[in-house]
């Protein structure tokens, strides 16, 4: 147990992290190469003005029709990728290991509100989840991969929750915690959960398209 | 006989839509020349030499998450998962990415009529997908294989058949062209003695081109168009040899050969006029094809010559005070914002600044400008013909509930300035039982001109 524990926060972690890098870098180049190969019609049409604004619109809460019209998925949405990204950022147990390890630290979030964003997290997983089983549109697009990355992504909330509240079994939950964050982010740059860092660049375009030649808005 | 009283009655209905298989002979025809040999070259040739990131990121971002199908009318008139956005992108390019083409003529059958008749290019959907994914494109892409297949629905293959035999949509013969403006031309001479169409006039400011149907089933709009510019003492004319037509089916059946030679033609026939600009009568795709598409495949980023659509030259006119009105238009009318050209050209403030300038009371459909419902017909769905009517109209069923809603508030006419969306809407009109008129800002425009004094 214990030497798994090494191995987990020691050796995969610095994998996970190379993984996770050098496979967005690897994609990114990838797909650039493709465009400038294929689709240079992409960067002719870029302009970082309309590009901007139609990123800023779908960035605002509400910001697009398609939220209005869609308000609980824009809530939920909204609420469960802030809380993803910044949880694990800022709880206070991961910028300790942060601070032990490289002597670097940052703002921690107090604990109760960590908490709290965690359950929002596996809260907006469920409806996720609820969606993808109950919706008839959602149903017939989501693939068994769908529901994976889905489990992916809840994991390491639900066992990270589990072990800082010392749930039964919490020594196991810890090594689960460890690795399923890694392997969230090792599954980064090889599944859809790359679409982070698409939307900039595939809302950029259509902004782009929209505002420099159809003179109409994108939200 | 109409259908439907009301929205609720359309509400009511109990009939499911069952997705009825709909043969069509262009499409048979095809399939029978097919094998998956054949089907796995073709389709393998175009995803590699054709296309690119674009596509492979539009496959690869969407998260299957449904926001888009709010995005499209056809989802929202017929409630079923195949109609959302995403969902035809399962039905065609997901599967033929993840097979690497090695699908079946049956897949192709499928696939050819979802990217035909169930999508109509219109762009809606990349306003309502967060990621801004083209299912539009998408789509093309589809057509375009579908298109090097041979499997082309028959009434649209027609019309491509006709531009490539005669340059026009609507094989309309070179002296039938000239025939019609000279009678048009006769016939507008009664409102105003000695009106011209001028032919192959050198140097004009204005180079009028419109769409093939125009001259072969609605001939009253040049004479229109060539009252309201003899009264707005424009310089203008109009060519009397093929390239007259703005119009291009060959874009929508995935014939960009053939699309590039039109536009080619098009482009040409206004330059070697030295015309100074072209305006185009009141048609979405043909201004789609100049202004966004066609252009680009002759790898020109904009149009070589400045291309105006009528509804920003009818606002020029009242802008700078070109033409007077006797009085305003007195019906209340409701306006029909054309995708291709509010979502595709920004032209909808304009179109709304011509309707305050000729009309007394006017009254918002609702969604409108940019997310304003497609007719339906667009992306040449209509023109695959009467095979596929029944289902086009029943894919209107959220526009008949937009314009029941709007005829509720007292609306009695729709200005709808695109060809394919009077086609399109006449057939929702009829068929829901809305009962309002159609009319082009052209027709306004000629009730209320107020001739110039001869
Ligand atoms: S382009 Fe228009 S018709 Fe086609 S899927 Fe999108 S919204 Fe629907
Ligand atoms: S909204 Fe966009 S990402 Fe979501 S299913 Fe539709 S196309 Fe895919």
């Amino acid at each position: 147990m214990h030497n798994f524990y090494y191995f987990a926060t020691g050796p995969l972690a610095w994998i996970a992290f190379l993984v996770f890098i050098g496979g967005s870098i690897w994609r990114f180049r990838e797909l650039l190469e493709l465009a400038k190969r294929k689709d240079s019609i992409v960067f002719e049409y870029m302009d970082t003005k309309f590009a901007l604004r139609s990123i800023v619109h779908w960035l605002i809460p509400f910001g697009s029709r398609s939220m209005k019209i869609n308000p609980t998925m824009t809530v939920v949405t909204f609420l469960f990728h802030i809380c993803l990204f910044l949880t694990p950022l800022f709880v206070f147990g991961h910028v300790i290991l942060w601070k032990e390890n490289f002597n670097i630290s940052w703002f921690t979030l107090p604990n109760a509100v960590a908490d709290l964003m965690t359950l929002i997290v596996i809260a907006s997983c469920l409806f996720f989840l609820w969606r993808r089983i109950k919706l008839p549109d959602v149903k017939y697009l989501t693939t068994p991969l769908d529901f994976i990355i889905l489990f992916i992504v809840a994991t390491p909330f639900v066992s990270g929750f589990w072990a800082y509240h010392q749930f039964p079994g919490f020594a196991t939950m810890t090594i689960i915690h460890i690795i399923s964050g890694e392997i969230m982010l090792m599954a980064i740059p090889f599944t859809k959960l790359f679409h982070m860092f698409l939307f900039p660049f595939t809302r950029g375009y259509i902004g782009s398209e929209f505002g420099g030649v159809r003179m109409a808005k994108d939200w | 006989m109409s259908e439907y009283k009301s929205v609720k009655e359309i509400e009511k209905d109990p009939k499911k839509n069952e997705s009825k298989k709909i043969e069509d002979q262009g499409i048979l025809k095809g399939l029978e020349q097919l094998t998956p040999e054949k089907i796995e070259i073709v389709i393998n040739q175009v995803i590699n030499d054709e296309t690119g990131a674009r596509l492979k990121v539009y496959v690869d971002t969407c998260v299957h998450c449904g926001m888009c199908s709010k995005g499209c009318h056809f989802f929202l008139s017929l409630n079923d998962p195949k109609f959302s956005p995403a969902g035809k992108v399962k039905q065609t390019l997901w599967e033929i990415l993840r097979k690497k083409g090695k699908v079946s003529t049956e897949f192709i059958k499928d696939a050819a009529t979802v990217a035909y008749t169930q999508c109509n290019l219109c762009k809606r959907c990349a306003m309502y997908c967060p990621f801004g994914l083209d299912v539009a494109y998408v789509m093309s892409v589809m057509r375009r294989i579908c298109h090097k297949l041979g499997v082309v629905p028959l009434y649209i293959q027609d019309t491509a058949h006709s531009h490539s035999a005669t340059m026009n949509q609507m094989w309309v013969k070179d002296d039938e062209w000239i025939d019609t403006l000279m009678w048009q031309e006769e016939e507008a001479q009664e409102a105003i003695e000695n009106l011209r169409i001028p032919l192959d006039k050198e140097g004009a400011d204005i180079f009028y081109s419109v769409i093939g149907p125009e001259p072969k089933f609605r001939a009253q709009l040049i004479f229109q168009a060539a009252v309201i510019m003899n009264a707005a003492h424009e310089n203008w004319t109009m060519p009397s040899m093929p390239g007259w037509d703005n119009s291009d089916m060959c874009m929508f059946t995935g014939d960009y050969e053939m699309m590039e030679r039109l536009k080619r033609r098009h482009f040409e026939s206004a330059l070697n006029l030295r015309a100074k600009r072209i305006v185009m009568g009141e048609c979405g795709h043909a201004f789609r094809s100049v202004y966004d598409v066609g252009n680009r495949a002759l790898a020109w980023k904009m149009p070589p010559i400045e291309v105006v659509h009528a509804i920003e030259y009818y606002n020029e006119l009242f802008e700078q005070k070109k033409i007077k009105i006797k009085k305003k238009f007195d019906r209340p009318v409701t306006l029909h914002d054309p995708c291709n050209i509010s979502r595709g050209r920004g032209l909808h403030e304009m179109a709304r600044n011509i309707v305050k300038a000729t009309c007394a009371e006017f009254i918002e459909m609702t969604p409108n400008r940019e997310h304003n419902y497609c007719c339906s017909a667009g992306g040449g769905v209509i023109n695959c013909g009467p095979p596929f009517k029944n289902a086009r109209v029943e894919s209107g069923k959220a526009k008949a509930k937009q314009l029941f809603a709007a005829k509720a508030k007292g609306a009695e006419v729709v200005i709808a300035p695109c060809h394919n969306c009077h086609g399109g809407l006449e057939d929702i009109i009829h068929h829901y039982g809305v009962d309002m008129e159609l009319k082009f800002f052209g027709d306004i425009i000629y009730e209320i001109l107020e001739l110039p004094e001869l």
